[in-house]
Formats: structure tokens, C-alpha cells, sequence
């Protein structure tokens, strides 16, 4: 199960913070910055894998990967595989890319809600749902599609009936 | 430049809102990455606290600002603010019809409130609601909310609409329904156990991703409860059969791989389910075979499913042909240049070791190159792997490296890990005492504040023990030689406070019994150990004891002692001390100090912390100052309860009738006041169980099952019992054994100084004669590093054979084969899961004995076994269930022997195999002292079979 996925630039500012198991905000603080104070030792052209069970307990992995001022942080336990989540990483940037052209830091703080909700199609509830971009960028954009609508008219417009799910 | 950049950006974001954002939101931002301090933020979070306040509790906020002050109450408490006076807001907003305002409410209250918390009452009927709506976009949104909010008490409440969803005609809803339940399954298993049934039918759910969603609770059922499923392996083979020819639709593909996090989650279950089953192993050959032919190495998702499948063949039985495959992806891995690589490679090696002892042979080098890489991750899982291999030939140069790097560590978290597993390896396989004590006094002064305070008693209790047997004249070596190595490092500054404590207990023990240093010598030395660390207590009162313990030799062997001026100041400066227990200590060493040698003698006799101390609970040495003072006319003594009794009378007949009765059971009414007529009333009633019924009641049984799971916990922890065989034993086995064992210590040059690199030094300064003569390519240190680590038939030392004359071979044979005989002479199996080259003989016929044992018990369970294997019978339409259930259970019962036996390895050195060892065992702990509650042998016979 992943147990938490965290963006942080290099200053250790968070970016993103989801934890899959609920924790207090001050707990959240203190793993963000014993993250980054593990990752900004590390040297360059080392593995991204950690064993961090002095943060999260016992059997947990973190993955990383560093994109130009952003860390990309996925922690998670002995059920997944090390280098799938790195790919999972992957995944979750080429969204991005896709979803702001060329993203950056920048993209991901200001547009916070979006992250969320590209975030929410990948991994639900600590396990992974979808890694093909494309379906996810389609999931995203039809959300915000109809929150544009929903928006512009208060009540929900008749479109929208075509969403229902066929039963 | 490129803040050119960013600011372009910010003003092309700014005038187009980006994602619904506004100025005063990138203003937050901005002004926040640029604050110069903590307190600056502070301050700017502070302000904006602030205005979100004011601003959310005005009316009619547009719809668009009321999202945006919510995320930027998110983006506050992300930074570690307190935001909780917004929580109410964004619980209102998910009651809101706007799905804009809906789905921002579920984000904010997803992140801020945990199940517990006391506003989730007011969502809950919200979900419900939106679990029913039309717009399946609501739906997830709501989905998302049971996953995180939902507790134990509430699944009931939406349980019924998630189950509905699972039918819902949007694949995505149908995907997170399964999630969501499988969160309830985590949550609360048995709020669902009813519908563990839906998960079986999803899993052919005509849209791949659906199946792919169920595989993560089954992954979670079936490591619960491997039996139940057995019927799904051919399934899932299939599945995985069909995933790896291209079946599913090519959108499914990542990186040209069809379908990977599907491949690995179907092999992670599969290893599940086929541990040691041998039938259902077979089954997997093939598509197993197929996924190493056609992954792609190049890729790392490839990669990924590689390393999936050789951590699926160490789960199941695997044929000689995938085993050989695996090592051959290993070894890709550990030849890669990518760290990642590296570490899954040594990770697999670690797995693959447990069932193929041969295959880390040949990747010694890789293994060495591992352990020196600049990359701690990878280190660090190096180390692991060298722990798994460890045994009595590699024990000393692998304890040595795993010292350095413990040294070298700022780390304290993982300084205790590896100190603790030093101590457990030490313990183990010790080649010898004097080795045992280096790395302890090692592992004490790098990490003393980190290890356990069993293992500082349990190296006290090895000194004061030594060998256990009758040779007095090693065990008094072997104190020396502690004595010794103490006195050189104890004026080291700031030492651990634990380990200070051992060196004054062994000091004030033996550091004047061998006579090479005088009482006044060693007398100093502590007072300057209780100086130095004055503010430590117990530090202080072990030194205190120490002293009294070395003038009390002095005093009953009819020496002069005359007390040092300093310790005659510690002494009085204890004597005021606000600690009582240092008081105490000052007091009684002062007061031995004026006694007579005869009475010191008795008081503190030599050598006897070993002695049982007898307590004579009836005080019959008094008896004679009884007889005389009842002779002079006291009142002979009248016990508490006659007297009480007697008041009773007297006073109260009814109530004393009730506390009879009461006096052996709980009480449920409220203690009356207590009667001054009767002041010993309560506390008859206060103590239910009598005291004597602790001692001689029926005590055995519960003695032995208590002394049992300390055994267990114990072996869990640090396997402290470990020590005691290894050195305690062999005594009482037979002599021949122990005087086996001393030789090769004397061989390797170990004798008594050298520290805990002489034997590696000593074996290894003679390779390096014949390396001169050798081919430059490999880095000579490094070879013979292997050489040390990886024992006898290793390949580099092959090659060294051909390319070097007999100078290398006698070398080899000091620094292996003597430490290798050890073990083996000694009789009980030396819990050595993964020897290379020592043959297990004698450890598999004692192995395989409680399995015979268990054979009769298993009858009945062969019967269970064969219908649970009828039913994948059915499902597998195969003729050959009758079959298949005698080879499935046979298979069991020979995984069971294969699987366990590194377990039964160690319950059999800690309980003994057979009744006449745990009779020498009991009889060896009660010598002791150790262990006085198991009184009956016996009983661990009928325990054990």
C-alpha cells in the first residue's frame, strides 16, 4: 500500500502532501522535513530507493526522483515493488507534463486543486488505480469541464444527465 | 533569466485565472517561497489566517472565491498551520449542489479531518446521498470521501450504495467501489466479510482495469487466508498468460510493456498462493518461463517485472530451469551500471540465497563492490544480504565490517539495527570468548546508549560464567583478558553510560583476582570512573559496589587495606548524597570497611555472583533468639490473621463470617470505612491471594509456560539463549568438544590479545604473498575479501589455485577450515540457516523429527486437505484430483520441513531436541542460577515430541 506521495522543491518546501492514512498536521510536518533532510544528503547517481522505517515504521520504502527543483516522493510498504513505484513516479510526471505542457514548479503550487484531482485518478486510497496518462488526463479534464459548467450556471445544466452511468 | 521566466509565467497565469486561481492566491504564494525566516512566514500566514476568517463568514460569497479560500486554507495547513477553523466550512461545502464547491469541499475535508473526527457525522449523510447520484463524477468525488472519512462505525451507513456501485456502468465507479470496499476490508474486516464473494466475481469484470482494481484486496484476502483460494491460481495464471500475449487492448500498454502494475500485482498473489505448493508451483513454469524470455531489460518497468518474478520463484518451488533463469537476471542486475539495478539485484540475491546457497558465489565481487559503493541505500541492503549469509567462517570479517559502517553512522535509528545485529551474529558464532568480548566492548563503545541492557547482563553473566564448564584456568583467562581491555579503554572520555557499567562490575569481580593489578590500582581507577561521570547515578553505585567488592577481597584474603584519599572523599561525599540508594552504598562500604576478615568473607565472598542465594522465608535462624526471649518471659508471637480473628469475635461475628467468604474472591461492593476496633480488617480483605500459595502452590505448570514464551520473546528480540548454548553447553556433552574448540583459537593466532581483526589479519597477511605473483585486474584486497566472506569453493579462489602455487591453499585452509570445525563438533545444530558448504546432516534428521511426529496429527488434516484440493479439482477440470491431493499435502508436509527448518533450528537450540538434553539443560540453568522456574524438564519433552 503507498502510504503517502509528497512533491517538495529543493528548498524542502512542500508542494504536495497526501498521506494515505490520516496523521496530524504536525506529524505530517516532521516526516516532510525528515524526508527532505534524507534526500538532500543523498549524493547525485545514487539509487532511488530509501528504507525509511525510522520516519514511517517498520518495512517502508520511499522512492524518488528529482526533476529539475522538485522532488517527487512516494512512500509505501513491503506489497509494492520498488521499481514499479519509480515507474509510478513516471507516470505521474508524464500527466503533468501533458496536463500543463512543460510543467514546473510553479504549474503544481498554483494550480493545487488540479494536482489533487490528477493525483486522485492515479492512486485511490493508498493503491494504484490508473497508469495509462491518457485516461487520466481524460477523467481530469472532463471534471473540470463540468465544474466549468456547473459554475457558470448554478444549477446542474441538462448536459449533464448524459454523464449518468447507465444502469 | 530565469526569473524572467517565472514572472512571465506568473503574469500570463494571473491575467487567465489558470485553474480558477486569483491574484491574492499567487500573491500568498509568492510572498510566502520568498520569505527570508520561519517567523516571516509566519507572520504572512498569520495575516492571511486572518482574512480567510473574515472572508468566509461573509454572505454571498461567489461560488468561485468561496473554492479558492479553501484551497488556500489547504495550502495553509499544508505548510503547517492550524486551519481548523475552516473545517466547518468546507464541511458545509460538500453539501452544496455546485459540483465545483462539492468536489472542493471533499478535497478539503479529505485532507483535514481524520474518521474520528467529530464533524464527520454532518458528511455522512451528504455521501450517502451523492453515492446515489446520477452524475457519476459525484459519485467518485464521494467514493474518494468514504475511502479516508469512513470508520468502523459508519461503513454500515453507506455500505449497501457502494456494494450497488459495483454494477455501476461506468468502469471508473465500478473501480473505486471495489477500492473503497477494500478500504472497509483493511478498516474493518469483518464489517464485509460477507461480501468477499463480490471480489471473486469482479475479477471477471469485462473491463480490464476493474479486474486489475480487485487484484489489490485479493492480494490483501489471500495473504490473509492462502487456503481459500488455492482454486484461483489456475485463474490467475491464466490472467497473467493472457496479460503477457497482448490480449488486453493496447491502451493498456506502458512502455511497450502490456499492462505492467497488472503483471506484478498477479505475480505478487500468485507467490502467495504457491508457497510450497508444489502442484500449484507447477502450474506457473510456463508463463514464469515466458515473462524471462519476453521481458524487456532495457526498460525499467521491464525491469520491475523481472525482479517481481525472481521474488516469485524464492516464494514458490521452482524448477532448476527458472532458478537458473533468475540467476541469470541477477546477475544483469548486479552487472548494470544503475544503483536501482544494483539494489534489486543484491535484493534478489538475498531472496534466491534461502534456496540456492551457490548462487552468491558468483557474484562475490558484485557483492564487494556493493558494500563499498558511496551510495548508503545500497550499502545499507549489502549488509543485509552479509547477515543473511553469515556463519562461523565469515563471521569475524563480516561482524568487522558491519562495526566500521556502525561506527561511521550518524544515524540512530539504524546505528541500534545493526548494533543489535552484531550482538546476535556475535553471539552465534563466536570462534571465541576473547573475539566475543572485542566486538562487544566495540559495539558498547560506538552504540552503548543504543543496544539493549539485556545484552550488557548477558555479557556480564558470560564473563562471570565463562565457559561453563570445569576448566577453571580459561575462565580465568578469559576474565583477564577482559580485565585487561578494560583498563584500556575505560579513560576514554564519555563512554556509555551501560557499558561503564559492565566495566565496573567485571572490575570490581575480577580486576584484582588474578593479582596482576593491586586493589589500590584498580581502587582508583573506579573512583576516577565515579568522578568523571557524577552526574550519572548508576554509573556511581556501580562503582561504589566495585569498591566495596575489591576491599572486601583485600580484607578476607588478610591484606592491609589502606583506602585511597580520593576514594575516602567519594566516600563521604556519597555519604551526603541525595540519592538514598548512593547513601546506602556509601554506608554499608564504610561499615564493611570496619569489619573483621571472617565476616567480610561472608558477607562478600569471592567470585560467587553466580551463587544462588538462598532465602530461608521461614527465618529459622532466628529460632534460638525466640526460645530465649520467650525463656525471658515475651509473649510468643500470634500471627496477624489469629489476631484479627480473634477481634472478630468479639466485636462483629456477622461481618467476619462475610470476609471469610469474600477473602478469596473480588469484591464488587465499595470497601467500608475502616473501623478503628479493627485496624487489620482491610488489609485482610486487600489481599486476596495468600502469600504462601505464590510459592508452594501448583506452580510447575505455569512456571514452565511462562519461562517458554520468555523463551520465545526473548529469541524474537535478541536471542540472548543463543550465548549460553554456545558456550555453556558443550560441557555437559563432553569434554572431548570444548577441548576441540580451544585448539584452532591457538592456530589462528588468536590467543588472547589480538582484537577482533587478528584472525583476519592473520589469515589474510598470507594471500598476500601469493597476490604478488597474480593478475593485476581485480583489486587484490577485494579478492580476498571474498575469499574471507564467501568461504571455501568460492571462484575467485579457484582462479587463485590455478595462478598461484600451494602458497595460497594452506593459507585458505588456517583461516577457514579450523573456524569451520567448530561448529560442526559441537554437538547441537548451530542455527546456521544458510551455510554454504557445512553439509546438514545431523541438523536434517533432527529437522525432520517432530515432522514425524506430526505425521499422525496430519491424517486428519489430509482428509481437510483433499477436499479443499476436490474443489480446485472442480475448477481446474482435471481428472486427477485423488491424485493431486496426497502429492499437494505430501508436498506441504516437505515444504513445511524445507520452510521451517531454519525455525526449528532455533527452537531446537533453545529447547533441546530430545529430553536428555533439556534435562542438561535445566540441570545447566539451575547450576546457574539463571533460571530457577523451570523445575520439570519434562514438560518441554511433551511439548516438543
Amino acid at each position: 500500500m503507498i502510504k503517502a506521495v509528497m512533491m517538495m522543491n529543493t528548498q524542502g518546501k512542500p508542494r504536495v502532501a497526501k498521506f494515505y492514512d490520516f496523521l496530524l498536521v504536525e506529524k505530517q510536518q516532521e516526516l516532510i522535513r525528515g524526508v527532505f533532510s534524507v534526500l538532500s544528503s543523498r549524493p547525485e547517481n545514487v539509487s532511488n530507493f530509501l528504507e525509511i522505517d525510522s520516519l514511517f515504521g517498520p518495512d517502508s520504502r520511499l522512492v524518488y526522483k528529482h526533476y529539475a527543483t522538485l522532488y517527487f516522493v512516494l512512500v509505501f510498504d513491503g506489497s509494492e515493488n520498488e521499481l514499479a513505484m519509480l515507474d509510478l513516479i513516471q507516470v505521474l510526471v508524464e500527466t503533468l507534463d501533458k496536463c500543463f505542457s512543460n510543467v514546473c514548479e510553479l504549474d503544481i503550487v498554483f494550480n493545487y486543486s488540479k494536482m489533487h484531482t490528477v493525483l486522485d485518478e492515479i492512486v485511490f486510497g493508498g493503491q494504484v488505480l490508473e497508469t495509462r496518462s491518457d485516461e487520466i488526463l481524460k477523467a481530469v479534464e472532463e471534471i473540470s469541464k463540468l465544474e466549468a459548467a456547473s459554475n457558470s450556471i448554478s444549477l446542474v445544466p441538462k448536459s449533464v444527465s448524459g454523464w449518468r452511468g447507465g444502469r | 533569466m530565469e526569473q524572467l521566466k517565472t514572472i512571465g509565467r506568473e503574469l500570463a497565469m494571473g491575467s487567465q485565472g489558470g485553474f480558477g486561481q486569483s491574484k491574492e492566491f499567487l500573491d500568498l504564494v509568492k510572498s510566502i517561497g520568498e520569505s527570508r525566516s520561519k517567523a516571516e512566514e509566519d507572520r504572512i500566514v498569520l495575516s492571511e489566517i486572518d482574512i480567510l476568517k473574515r472572508k468566509l463568514l461573509e454572505p454571498d460569497v461567489p461560488k468561485r472565491k468561496m473554492k479558492e479560500y479553501m484551497i488556500r486554507l489547504v495550502y495553509i495547513e499544508m505548510l503547517g498551520h492550524d486551519a481548523s477553523f475552516g473545517y466547518i466550512h468546507a464541511v458545509k461545502m460538500t453539501h452544496d449542489d455546485n459540483l465545483l464547491l462539492k468536489r472542493t469541499g471533499y478535497l478539503a475535508v479529505t485532507l483535514f479531518l481524520d474518521e474520528d473526527h467529530d464533524l464527520i457525522i454532518l458528511i455522512v449523510n451528504t455521501i450517502q446521498k451523492d453515492l446515489r447520484s446520477d452524475n457519476y463524477l459525484v459519485v467518485c468525488a464521494a467514493l474518494n470521501a468514504v475511502c479516508r472519512l469512513i470508520n468502523e462505525e459508519t461503513i454500515p451507513a453507506v455500505l449497501p450504495q457502494v456494494v450497488d456501485l459495483l454494477n455501476h456502468g461506468k468502469e471508473a465507479v465500478r473501480k473505486k467501489a471495489i477500492m473503497a470496499l477494500h478500504r472497509f476490508h483493511r478498516k474493518s474486516p469483518s464489517s464485509v466479510s460477507h461480501l468477499v464473494s463480490n471480489f471473486r466475481r469482479k475479477l471477471c469484470d469485462s473491463d480490464p482495469g476493474v479486474m486489475g482494481a480487485t487484484l489489490c484486496p485479493l492480494f490483501d484476502l489471500i495473504s490473509e487466508d492462502v487456503a481459500s483460494y488455492k482454486d484461483l491460481v489456475s485463474s490467475f495464471v491464466g490472467i497473467l498468460k493472457q496479460v503477457t500475449e497482448r490480449k488486453l487492448p493496447k491502451s493498456y500498454d506502458y512502455h511497450q510493456m502490456p499492462a505492467p502494475f497488472i503483471q506484478i500485482k498477479l505475480l505478487k498473489i500468485m507467490a502467495l498462493l504457491s508457497s510450497g505448493d508444489k502442484s500449484a508451483s507447477e502450474m506457473m513454469y510456463m508463463v514464469l518461463g515466458d515473462l524471462f524470455r519476453k521481458c524487456d531489460s532495457s526498460t525499467n518497468i521491464g525491469n520491475a517485472i523481472l525482479y517481481e518474478c525472481i521474488r516469485c520463484i524464492s516464494c514458490i518451488i521452482p524448477s532448476p530451469k527458472l532458478l537458473e533463469d533468475a540467476a541469470e537476471a541477477i546477475s544483469k542486475f548486479l552487472k548494470s551500471d544503475s544503483h536501482n539495478l544494483k539494489y534489486m539485484g543484491i535484493d534478489g540475491l538475498g531472496r534466491l540465497i534461502k534456496i540456492s546457497s551457490d548462487i552468491a558465489e558468483q557474484h562475490q565481487l558484485a557483492v564487494i563492490d556493493c558494500l563499498e559503493d558511496p551510495d548508503d541505500t545500497l550499502k545499507r541492503k549489502t549488509f543485509e544480504l552479509l547477515y543473511k549469509m553469515t556463519k562461523s567462517s565469515n563471521v569475524e570479517v563480516i561482524v568487522d565490517r558491519m562495526i566500521d559502517y556502525m561506527i561511521s553512522i550518524n544515524d540512530n535509528h539504524y546505528k541500534t539495527e545493526i548494533a543489535s545485529r552484531c550482538v546476535e551474529l556475535a553471539e552465534q558464532f563466536a570462534p571465541s570468548n576473547q573475539w566475543f568480548i572485542q566486538i562487544m566492548n566495540k559495539v558498547f563503545e560506538h552504540a552503548g546508549d543504543l543496544v539493549n541492557i539485556k545484552v550488557a547482563h548477558n555479557l556480564m553473566r558470560l564473563i562471570a560464567e565463562g565457559f561453563g564448564e570445569d576448566d577453571d584456568d580459561a575462565d580465568n583467562k578469559l576474565r583477564l583478558s577482559a580485565v585487561e581491555s578494560y583498563l584500556q579503554i575505560i579513560s576514554e572520555p564519555k563512554l556509555p553510560s551501560l557499558f561503564l557499567q559492565v566495566i565496573s562490575w567485571v572490575l570490581g569481580e575480577y580486576g584484582t583476582a588474578d593479582g596482576k593489578y593491586s586493589a589500590s590500582y584498580i581502587s582508583g581507577k573506579l573512583c576516577d570512573v565515579a568522578d568523571a561521570y557524577s552526574s550519572d547515578e548508576t554509573v556511581k553505585g556501580y562503582a561504589v559496589s566495585a569498591l566495596m567488592k575489591i576491599y572486601a577481597f583485600e580484607i578476607a584474603s588478610g591484606r592491609k587495606v589502606d583506602v585511597l584519599p580520593e576514594c575516602q572523599s567519594l566516600i563521604e561525599e556519597l555519604l551526603a548524597s541525595h540519592s538514598t540508594d548512593l547513601q546506602q552504598r556509601a554506608y554499608e562500604l564504610q561499615a564493611l570497611l570496619a569489619l573483621d576478615a571472617r565476616a567480610v568473607e561472608s558477607i562478600l565472598p569471592l567470585d560467587a555472583s553466580c551463587e544462588d542465594i538462598e532465602v530461608d522465608k521461614d527465618l529459622s535462624f532466628l529460632n534460638g533468639y525466640i526460645q530465649q526471649a520467650i525463656e525471658s518471659g515475651a509473649q510468643p508471637y500470634v500471627s496477624e490473621r489469629e489476631r484479627s480473628g480473634g477481634m472478630f469475635e468479639t466485636t462483629d461475628y456477622h461481618s467476619q463470617d462475610h470476609h471469610e467468604v469474600t477473602s478469596h474472591a473480588l469484591r464488587f461492593e465499595a470497601y467500608e470505612l475502616p473501623k478503628p476496633s479493627v485496624p487489620s480488617q482491610p488489609s485482610a480483605a486487600l489481599v486476596p491471594v495468600p502469600e504462601p500459595s505464590y510459592y508452594s502452590e501448583p506452580h510447575q505448570p505455569i512456571s514452565t509456560s511462562s519461562s517458554v514464551s520468555e523463551r520465545e520473546s526473548s529469541e524474537i528480540k535478541l536471542r540472548l539463549d543463543g550465548v549460553k548454548q554456545k558456550w555453556g553447553r558443550p560441557s555437559y556433552q563432553s569434554s572431548t568438544s570444548a577441548s576441540s574448540s580451544t585448539p584452532p583459537q591457538a592456530a589462528n593466532g588468536t590467543s588472547t590479545h589480538s582484537d577482533g581483526g587478528g584472525v583476519a589479519s592473520s589469515s589474510s597477511s598470507k594471500p598476500r604473498s601469493s597476490y604478488e605473483s597474480k593478475k593485476p585486474e581485480i583489486d587484490p584486497e577485494k579478492q580476498r575479501l571474498a575469499a574471507s566472506l564467501f568461504g571455501g569453493s568460492s571462484s575467485s579462489s579457484r582462479s587463485d589455485r590455478k595462478s598461484s602455487s600451494g602458497g595460497h591453499k594452506p593459507a585458505k585452509g588456517t583461516a577457514n577450515k579450523p573456524l569451520a570445525t567448530v561448529p560442526k563438533e559441537s554437538p547441537i545444530p548451530v542455527p546456521d540457516l544458510l551455510d554454504f558448504d557445512e553439509p546438514t546432516g545431523t541438523s536434517d534428521v533432527a529437522a525432520t523429527d517432530p515432522f514425524k511426529e506430526l505425521e499422525g496429527l496430519m491424517e486428519s488434516s489430509r482428509q481437510d486437505g483433499g477436499g479443499s484440493t476436490d474443489v480446485m479439482g472442480l475448477y481446474s477440470t482435471d481428472a486427477s484430483a485423488p491424485v493431486k491431493t496426497t502429492t499437494s499435502v505430501d508436498s506441504l508436509l516437505s515444504e513445511l520441513s524445507d520452510s521451517s527448518r531454519g525455525t526449528y533450528h532455533q527452537s531446537q537450540t533453545t529447547k533441546g531436541p530430545n529430553s536428555k538434553e533439556a534435562l542438561e539443560k535445566d540441570a545447566l540453568v539451575r547450576q546457574m542460577g539463571v533460571n530457577p522456574t523451570s523445575q520439570n524438564p519434562t514438560l518441554f519433552k511433551d511439548l516438543l515430541g
